[in-house]
């Protein structure tokens, strides 16, 4: 039973991305991107922790984290060169 | 360039870092039992760093974290040279590596390897060397 549940939150998952994927190709502005990437790392979260139980394996539960974090990351980084220009500044004059 | 204020940002920024900090010093330190070790924990300790770079600026992490991470890459390999080349001094082969059982007052029974070490150095020179970059491409105009 939890074995067919799994395989069919798989398939929603896989679905979800795709529509995802399909934002990240047409999406007509830049940050129609970056927020389907966003999603799409949140997807891969999901994907990996229903794997986990499919293996029956606790290994990659450290993987969901670092998604989660490199996600964030990755997201702040797009989001502050949209808005300024520069992913790092040299001095914000405080 | 307009005046911003990203307060959700910083303030956000105070509440995740330390659990990425302690997330990659969990991720180091489990790495000999566990999935890790200090390649991928010093990659998110530099993603830590990194974090703290996009929300303020070069002077300001500069002066938060006042390190040179081109020394702090040297210390790696040195670390990892050293632990190396210590197993010479008891008629060994180069890079063997020995471990104990040690018992410590608060943690109790643990062992202790030397490969630990070897590791810390690995850890150094991957901080040293991403920050080293990242910075660098920071710094361009």
């Amino acid at each position: 039973m939890l074995e067919i549940v799994i395989r069919i939150a798989l398939l929603c998952c896989s679905l979800a991305m795709l529509g995802l994927i399909y934002r990240v190709i047409k999406g007509p502005t830049v940050p129609d991107r970056v927020i389907a990437l966003d999603a799409i790392g949140v997807n891969l979260v999901a994907v990996t922790a229903l794997i986990c139980i499919v293996l029956k394996s606790s290994a990659f539960l450290e993987i969901i984290l670092l998604i989660g974090i490199l996600a964030f990351i990755g997201t702040v980084a797009f989001a502050k060169y949209l808005e300024k220009g520069v992913i790092i500044e040299r001095d914000n004059h405080r | 360039m307009k005046k911003t204020n990203n307060i959700i940002l910083e303030t956000s920024l105070k509440a995740l870092l330390f659990f990425i900090v302690l997330y990659s010093v969990y991720i180091f330190t489990a790495g000999h039992y566990y999935p890790g070790g200090g390649f991928i924990g010093g990659l998110m300790t530099a993603g830590a760093i990194v974090l703290l770079l996009i929300t303020y600026d070069i002077k300001t992490v500069q002066r938060i974290l006042p390190v040179n991470y081109r020394i702090i890459t040297a210390i790696g390999l040195l670390l990892a040279i050293g632990t190396s080349a210590s197993s010479l001094l008891f008629h060994v082969p180069f890079l063997t590596h020995r471990f104990t059982h040690v018992e410590l007052p608060v943690l109790g029974e643990i062992s202790l390897h030397t490969a630990t070490l070897f590791d810390l150095g690995v850890y150094f020179v991957v901080v040293g060397v991403t920050m080293t970059i990242i910075q660098t491409i920071g710094e361009d105009e």
